[in-house]
């Protein structure tokens, strides 16, 4: 989880990787998970911040995150 | 308050990348929620998942449109349709109800033909392998015969010995039309003067007579000018058999292979640049016939289309059953209809639309069908949106030699159904069960479990 702590983050969802020098753009709830994901929390905690922001429920939120996840992990940010 | 949830996604910001195209690829999808104005849903819920489609509409409109094509530059044109593209019993009725002729390539076809109420003199006997009692019955019934070797010819003369009487057939010929690969398996070869070989045996046996030529240069010919050249040399040897041994050409049949509105694997231009209309394909081959044909003789010419007839008319509806990750970070999702359904997903690029919105942005994603094989893939690339478990895919055209050289690997084949003129559907096939796979099955009583 190093990486993602380097990571230069702006509320618009614009994301700064200076390790590689590459920017991604994610939506609000990527934004959410990247941001917990840096402050250290857990994927249960990060499941409930889910839910009890957006209108999803907690099955969907965990198969949704996990995906995400593997997504960071393809794109060398994890 | 809740926020309304979208999926979460991360894109990566690519920089120096122009897109030629007007849409951005990131939120551009393709929805058809109803076929023939039934909605996709329904259909599912009534007829299951997955389901192939047919419409009715679409079907007639195609061989109008085809017929309408040539028989408004040519007055005697008839089409024989090509049952293997696809040999359902409503597909080939509805055909047949239009006034196609069959055109059969096989015992078994020959006899689903017969069986679905063709008589003989409608159906056209082509192919490699047609065994001697199918042969002879065809003769019987007054068949269309197109032989495709010298062995065929000896059997026809034996069958016309037995039957008594002369046995008029056409034979197949194999030229170079300027179409790579040239398929010369099938046939009598033009210009190595094999065919004129044949017709010398026809005439020497006596048993036979010669009223027609048939000929097939390929499938998928994406080149109308390949017809013109087939059909000037086809008329060119047609009088040449006639002005030798005073036979009469009743018919010039020059096969299939009209290509339909698809984009093949390998292809960078869009299939509407890409790919002519039937009327371009009519143009070239009417006004080569006009070019060789002597002043008031008007042969028969006979189409054998298949694909361009049936590929467009037929859907299939597929719903995602899983989604996955895969280690290059593309979205993979596996659909409950694979290569077993889809044998033409080995060459097309299917149509490939959203029987429902999704938010969030695309992404590209391969879809797998449901086979524990490697190469079962049906879709190799696209930009789709987040789809969840139960979302439906509908992939288009599927009209041609899917309902044919589908394999029952491991899966049942599913319900195949037909939108009516009406907008009633009904079921054409029924999906299979066990019963319907080990119906021909004998188990050893030795063998026997409990």
């Amino acid at each position: 989880m190093q990486r993602i702590a380097q990571l230069a983050i702006n509320e618009e969802g614009f994301v700064f990787d200076p390790v590689q020098g590459e920017s991604f753009t994610v939506n609000q709830t990527g934004l959410l998970i990247i941001k917990a994901l840096k402050e250290g929390k857990s994927q249960e905690e990060i499941i409930r911040e889910l839910v009890n922001r957006f209108e999803v429920d907690e099955d969907k939120a965990r198969i949704d995150l996990v995906d995400f996840i593997e997504k960071l992990r393809s794109l060398n940010l994890l | 308050m809740r926020l309304k949830y979208e999926k979460p996604v991360i894109t990566k910001v690519e920089t120096g990348f122009m897109n030629k195209f007007g849409s951005s690829p990131l939120y551009a999808r393709k929805i058809r929620k109803d076929i023939d104005g039934v909605s996709v849903e329904e259909l599912v819920e009534r007829f299951g998942s997955p389901l192939f489609v047919i419409s009715e509409r679409k079907l007639r409109e195609n061989y109008k449109r085809l017929m309408q094509a040539f028989s408004s530059r040519y007055p005697n044109v008839q089409l024989g349709w090509s049952y293997k593209t696809n040999y359902l019993q409503a597909v080939c009725a509805v055909l047949h109800q239009e006034g196609a002729l069959a055109e059969v390539v096989s015992k078994f076809e020959y006899e689903k033909a017969r069986k679905l109420g063709m008589e003989g003199h409608q159906i056209i006997f082509n192919g490699p392998y047609k065994p001697y009692e199918a042969l002879k019955l065809a003769a019987e019934e007054g068949a269309v015969i197109n032989a495709d070797h010298f062995d065929e010819i000896f059997e026809l003369e034996r069958v016309a010995q037995e039957l008594g009487r002369q046995i008029k057939i056409g034979i197949r010929l194999n030229m170079d039309t300027g179409i790579y690969p040239q398929w010369s398996r099938f046939g009598f070869n033009l210009e190595s003067g094999q065919a004129m070989d044949a017709v010398k045996r026809i005439a020497s046996g006596d048993k036979l007579s010669l009223n027609g030529l048939h000929c097939h240069i390929g499938t998928f010919i994406l080149e109308p000018e390949a017809y013109a050249r087939e059909v000037k040399k086809m008329v060119e040897f047609a009088y040449e058999v006639e002005d030798k041994f005073g036979y009469s050409i009743e018919y010039i049949d020059i096969g299939g292979g009209f290509p339909s509105r698809i984009k093949l694997k390998g292809t960078y231009l869009s299939p509407d640049v890409l790919i002519p209309s039937v009327e371009e394909y009519a143009e070239k081959i009417t006004q080569a016939l006009y070019e060789s044909l002597r002043p008031g003789d008007f042969p028969k010419l006979i189409l054998e289309t298949g694909r361009a007839i049936i590929d467009e008319a037929e859907y299939l509806i597929t719903s995602i059953v899983a989604s996955k990750r895969l280690p290059d970070g593309r979205k993979a999702y596996v659909a409950d209809a694979g290569v077993n359904l889809l044998f033409t997903a080995f060459w097309y690029k299917f149509n490939v639309e959203l029987a429902q919105e999704a938010s969030g942005a695309n992404e590209p994603a391969v879809i797998y069908g449901p086979l524990c094989m490697n190469i079962d893939v049906i879709d190799e690339g696209s930009m789709l949106p987040p789809l969840e478990k139960g979302s439906r895919l509908v992939f288009s055209p599927v009209g041609a030699y899917n309902n044919t050289q589908w394999m029952q690997f491991i899966e049942y084949r599913p319900n195949v159904v037909m939108v009516m003129e009406d907008g009633s559907v009904e079921v054409i096939r029924e999906k299979e069960d066990l019963s319907d796979i080990e119906r021909r099955e004998r188990l050893p009583e030795k063998l026997k479990l409990k």
